[in-house]
């Protein structure tokens, strides 16, 4: 073997080695600090900053600040975190830098608003992105309905949210439900039938398979506190009737089940338990409802949702 | 243009192949192809912006690089190998030499964008499986890159006709970046009073202005491009080249070449 060769083989040998050797240590080093490169190195707190170092590339900074978002929101989703302290800066940061990242505000809201795990529990801030966007972006009916929404379900103010649907209403092109949210908004809010229209409507409307999942969860969830509330109230009214309680559904004579048992959105049958109460059979199954859960139940970190959704 | 720039032009063009310039594109197709595949799996949305973005941004970047770091050792290497003296020796002016060598690194640059564009276009249609009548607006993108590259060369080549190549990759580089806050140079010059305003606005308009050739999140959006627009902005490049070009003529017509 000639010298050169020898020192071909050897370097080629080396470089090999110590490439395997270097990315074993680096995933060491990232299981001793878990989220460090994300948490240490691409939170910025400037976008003004931001904006001046990038040169006028700030759409594809934005685009990357975007893909952070997503990136934290998602891995601190998947472990059922309570805790996002960086999204709402991420958002913030992606949407100064593109103000006109549609996308941004249309589902950052929805990662912000709701109470964790299934959202950051920051509904002032997502008012917050959603108005700038709106601002920016005044003619995307889309951004007026999820301030709508935001108002609604997680801040219950029903005056806002029917200003928000009003104006959003106006918008050429915007969904003709719009008009009708505004007027149910002053006329019924608080009411499961407003928060179905909601959900339907965000279910019509999105086409991200994981809010139209959350949107179908919410929509079964609404019908099982619905199913609960009518069939303990026909409990009640037999109670006072006969003086007992009904030992099955058969003895409530409910209409059009011809003495059968009830079942929930997915077929299971409900439960009617000795002190007249009515669950669902497995709760994990319905993760948003308000009626129907065992008492001292404690739902899952991350919400279930189904694959048919 | 006469036949003597031609040829320089021509030989520039083929010395920029031969230096494998054009290999850049490699790194742009592996790029772009992966961010069309990857972007959908880690983020939402955005596939469409990002391919518009990357692509636009990556068109540009390569292209002021490639313009600075040829564009510095366009003089000096041949005043390095000595070649100039023997160019210099036949009926060959310095401005012809400096004008063809311009001309030379614009088309490599002119090419390059060619068929990066191609990559970009390749890419948009993978992730939006058709054309909109709105993807027109990235060629005109595409058209503001190319000017700014040639405002970027005849800048190279103005700073290398005096200054040596690392000397000069950092004066064009500075303006680069200065040319990206033109309009806040401006700004802060109307901020000002008396003499000091009419030395800082003079300043802030001597400087090139590259972020009005810079639209990309703009056409990434799909909002149109005012033809007023593309008008001035192809005069004002035009303009400006002609300017440094004619700067850097001046200064190689009086450089000792001993």
């Amino acid at each position: 073997m000639t010298r050169t060769k020898l020192v071909t083989i050897s370097a080629g040998f080396i470089l090999v080695a110590c490439m395997c050797a270097s990315i074993l240590l680096l995933n060491r080093v990232d299981q001793l600090r878990p989220q460090a490169t994300l948490e240490e190195v691409l939170y910025l707190p400037s976008p003004k900053v931001l904006r001046r170092m990038s040169l006028g590339y700030d759409g594809l900074l934005a685009d990357i600040y975007w893909t952070r978002a997503v990136q934290y929101f998602g891995g601190h989703h998947a472990v059922g975190a309570m805790h996002f302290q960086l999204l709402a800066p991420l958002l913030n940061i992606a949407t100064q830098l593109d103000p006109h990242l549609v996308v941004a505000y249309d589902f950052g809201a929805n990662f912000l608003s709701p109470p964790p795990p299934n959202g950051a529990g920051q509904p002032q801030e997502a008012v917050r992105l959603t108005n700038f966007g709106i601002e920016n972006n005044p003619n995307e009916w889309l951004l007026y309905y999820n301030l709508g929404f935001i108002y609604y379900m997680e801040l219950k103010n029903y005056a806002g949210a029917a200003d928000a649907f009003s104006r959003g209403s106006q918008i050429p092109g915007a969904h003709p439900f719009m008009r009708i949210l505004a007027a149910q908004m002053a006329e019924h809010a608080g009411e499961i039938e407003t928060a179905r229209m909601l959900w339907t409507a965000t279910y019509q409307n999105s086409k991200d398979k994981n809010i139209r999942a959350n949107a179908a969860a919410h929509l079964r969830a609404l019908r099982v506190d619905d199913d609960v509330a009518h069939l303990e109230t026909l409990v009640d009214e037999f109670r006072e009737r006969t003086g007992r309680i009904p030992s099955s559904f058969a003895e409530l004579q409910i209409p059009g089940l011809n003495g059968g048992t009830p079942v929930d959105p997915l077929g299971n049958p409900y439960k009617l338990t000795p002190y007249g109460h009515i669950e669902v059979q497995h709760p994990d199954d319905f993760p948003f409802i308000v009626n129907g859960a065992p008492p001292g139940y404690i739902p899952p970190k991350v919400p279930k949702f189904l694959p048919s959704d | 243009m006469s036949a003597r720039i031609a040829y320089i032009a021509s030989n520039t063009f083929r010395e920029a192949v031969r230096d494998r310039v054009l290999y850049n594109l490699i790194a742009f197709a592996l790029l772009m192809s992966g961010a069309a595949i990857l972007v959908g799996q880690v983020s939402f949305g955005i596939e469409r912006l990002v391919v518009v973005n990357l692509g636009l941004s990556a068109v540009s970047l390569f292209g002021i690089v490639i313009a600075i770091f040829i564009g510095i050792g366009l003089v000096s290497k041949e005043i390095e190998k000595r070649t100039l003296y023997t160019v210099l020796s036949r009926p060959v002016q310095r401005w012809e030499f400096i004008v063809g060598k311009f001309f030379g690194l614009a088309g490599t640059l002119a090419v390059n964008t060619f068929l990066m564009a191609i990559g970009v276009f390749a890419a948009l249609l993978y992730v939006s499986r058709q054309f909109h009548g709105t993807d027109g607006w990235i060629a005109v993108a595409l058209y503001f890159s190319i000017l700014q590259f040639l405002m970027m060369t005849a800048l190279a080549l103005f700073f290398s006709s005096f200054a040596s190549p690392l000397m000069a990759a950092v004066f064009a580089f500075a303006l680069f970046v200065i040319g990206n806050f033109s309009e806040d140079l401006r700004g802060f010059a109307a901020m000002t009073h008396g003499l000091q305003r009419w030395l800082a606005t003079g300043a802030a308009y001597l400087l090139p202005n590259f972020s009005a050739l810079n639209i990309i999140t703009s056409v990434a959006h799909e909002q149109p491009v005012s033809s007023s627009l593309i008008f001035y902005n192809t005069i004002y490049a035009l303009v400006y080249t002609a300017m440094v070009m004619a700067a850097g003529v001046l200064i190689f017509q009086r450089r000792n070449l001993k």
